[in-house]
């Protein structure tokens, strides 16, 4: 497998030299083609944070990231980004805001506006694919939140993106939209052989839609254990409760709180239970 | 068991009808709510009219409507009412408009660029309490008495509110609206152009609108100061000679222009806008 995206000893510190907080610190990773790769962690671990350094919306404070080799820097075509929520444009339609990468061509490369139609043949098919095209003329705010997102990936994919990255993209849907929309977008890295780096929170999202779920840690947000995913290549729904996937969801959770340093005090809760069944 | 709510008395559905008004965020059907608001307009001019007819006060000093219309009337016809409006009417546009043209650009400067925002921001602030009216003399000292004299004033009045408010609505853009925009590859002009620009359309035309209310308000000011002709002078003309009627005339045009004028932002809104309001 080529590797994609490397990630050297990246490092992040937020703050004003006063009270700095350590984001990311010595990130070494890899991320070969066409991987579906998930990241999972306590809040405050810096997945987000780490995706946004890919996607070239952060910059590093010490190391590097590489696609293909090259240091990037800054934000690329070649890195679509999709976001949890507010990133379409409610004054485009459906198509418009699928369109809007063309619309930039358009303004810089001196591509033609007939250029921009004959080239739509890709927008047809990314609508096609996402079951959008009853709602091409709409507007985003006419459209449930799973639709809006949909919206959101076909736009990122419309130039032919080699890494999709994606900050818990489904976090505000509900449970069925989002079973839909896990099936859909491991449909998507089939079919457009997209490296995919994917932040969620949701442990059971992670497994079922990753190769690898690296789990986070924070303070300082750094990588804590790398989980290949024992299951077959083809996933479906009801795997989520076969043994392994229960087994590799406890090993993961167990990561997570132990990391978190959180845990919940059950005699504490008992103790106020009685006492305030005692009335005292 | 149905509930047929035709056998209830009638004084349960009174009440009944009563108690849903004052749900809270509650529903009005459209005619009740048109029944609202058109008793909310003629009950205070059913009191005006009964308070001039009441005695209770000296007609000079309260005229009673139809005073006020008869006075439009004669406005109108013998003493130029049209070229009242439209003298007054041009002043607050070009004010408005001069103010505008400026405040747009700068507030979209101040709204994306942090040091356009250091630069400029704490000194609009600080004029902008500065209140307009004490410029008066010194505008007079610098560009006359003629008509961009009362432009300035107006000018100066809306201009710092609406760069602060320009600059608010465009920091309102969502940050995820722009970077997705990044992560397309767009150029800075274009991010400005494409996305904060059009982001923030439907809040500057509110803007505008806000605005253009108190251009109106600087516009009497101007006229009562330095002015021979327009509604805010014809108001003050008509104090001298106790004509309270045109008085009472000058101040309801104004306030009936002002309407339409906000009415007209208003349809813009919905045409410009037609996402905002589909659902």
């Amino acid at each position: 497998m080529n590797i994609k995206i490397s990630i050297e000893s990246a490092g992040k510190i937020f703050g004003d030299g006063k009270r700095d907080i350590v984001a990311l610190q010595d990130i070494n990773l890899t991320v070969g083609s066409n991987e579906f790769v998930t990241f999972v962690g306590a809040s405050g671990c810096g997945k987000s944070t780490l995706l946004r350094s890919i996607g070239g919306l952060e910059t590093l404070t010490s190391g590097s990231i590489k696609v293909d080799g090259v240091p990037i820097n800054g934000p690329g075509v070649g890195r679509a980004m999709v976001f949890q929520h507010y990133s379409l444009y409610p004054w485009l339609t459906v198509m418009g805001n699928i369109k809007f990468s063309r619309l930039l061509q358009v303004n810089r490369d001196g591509i033609t506006s007939s250029d921009v139609e004959a080239a739509s043949g890709r927008a047809d098919a990314l609508l096609d694919l996402m079951g959008l095209t009853h709602v091409r003329d709409a507007y985003p705010n006419q459209l449930s939140g799973g639709m809006q997102q949909r919206v959101a990936i076909a736009r990122a994919l419309l130039p032919r993106p080699q890494i999709l990255l994606m900050d818990e993209p489904f976090g505000a849907l509900d449970a069925q939209t989002r079973e839909v929309m896990h099936d859909m977008i491991l449909h998507v890295s089939k079919l457009e052989k997209t490296t995919i780096v994917f932040v969620t929170h949701d442990v059971e999202e992670a497994i079922y839609l990753g190769q690898r779920v690296v789990v986070m840690a924070p303070r300082p947000g750094r990588i804590d254990s790398i989980c290949p995913v024992n299951l077959p290549a083809q996933r479906d729904q009801d795997m989520k409760l076969s043994p392994q996937f229960m087994l590799q969801k406890k090993e993961i959770l167990t990561r997570i709180r132990e990391t978190a340093g959180m845990r919940t005090d059950l005699d504490l809760l008992e103790r106020m239970t009685r006492q305030a069944a005692a009335g005292t | 068991m149905s509930t047929d709510h035709s056998i209830q008395p009638l004084h349960r559905k009174v009440i009944d009808g009563w108690c849903a008004f004052w749900v809270i965020r509650g529903h009005l059907s459209r005619r009740t709510y048109l029944m609202f608001a058109l008793a909310g307009m003629l009950l205070p001019l059913a009191a005006w009219w009964w308070l001039s007819g009441s005695g209770l006060m000296d007609k000079v000093f309260m005229p009673s409507p139809m005073d006020v219309v008869s006075r439009v009337y004669t406005w109108f016809k013998n003493d130029g009412l049209l070229n009242d409006i439209w003298i007054s009417t041009y002043r607050v546009v070009v004010g408005f408009a001069l103010s505008a043209v400026l405040a747009i650009p700068l507030g979209l400067m101040i709204g994306t660029y942090r040091p356009v925002q250091a630069l400029l921001e704490p000194l609009t602030d600080f004029i902008r309490y500065m209140p307009a009216v004490a410029f008066i003399p010194l505008v007079m000292l610098w560009v006359g008495i003629d008509e961009s004299s009362k432009i300035a004033i107006i000018f100066i009045g809306t201009f710092f509110q609406m760069v602060l408010m320009v600059a608010e609505d465009v920091r309102r853009v969502p940050i995820t609206q722009i970077e997705a925009a990044q992560t397309m590859g767009a150029a800075r002009g274009e991010i400005v152009s494409l996305v904060i620009f059009q982001s923030a359309k439907p809040a500057l035309l509110d803007t505008l609108r806000i605005t253009m209310g108190w251009a109106w308000t600087y516009l009497v000011v101007a006229e009562l100061v330095a002015a021979n002709s327009g509604l805010g002078y014809s108001i003050l003309k008509a104090q001298r000679f106790m004509q309270t009627d045109k008085i009472f005339a000058g101040i309801i045009l104004i306030g009936l222009i002002g309407l339409a004028i906000d009415q007209l932002f208003r349809w813009l809104h919905r045409k410009n806008f037609p996402w905002l309001y589909k659902k």
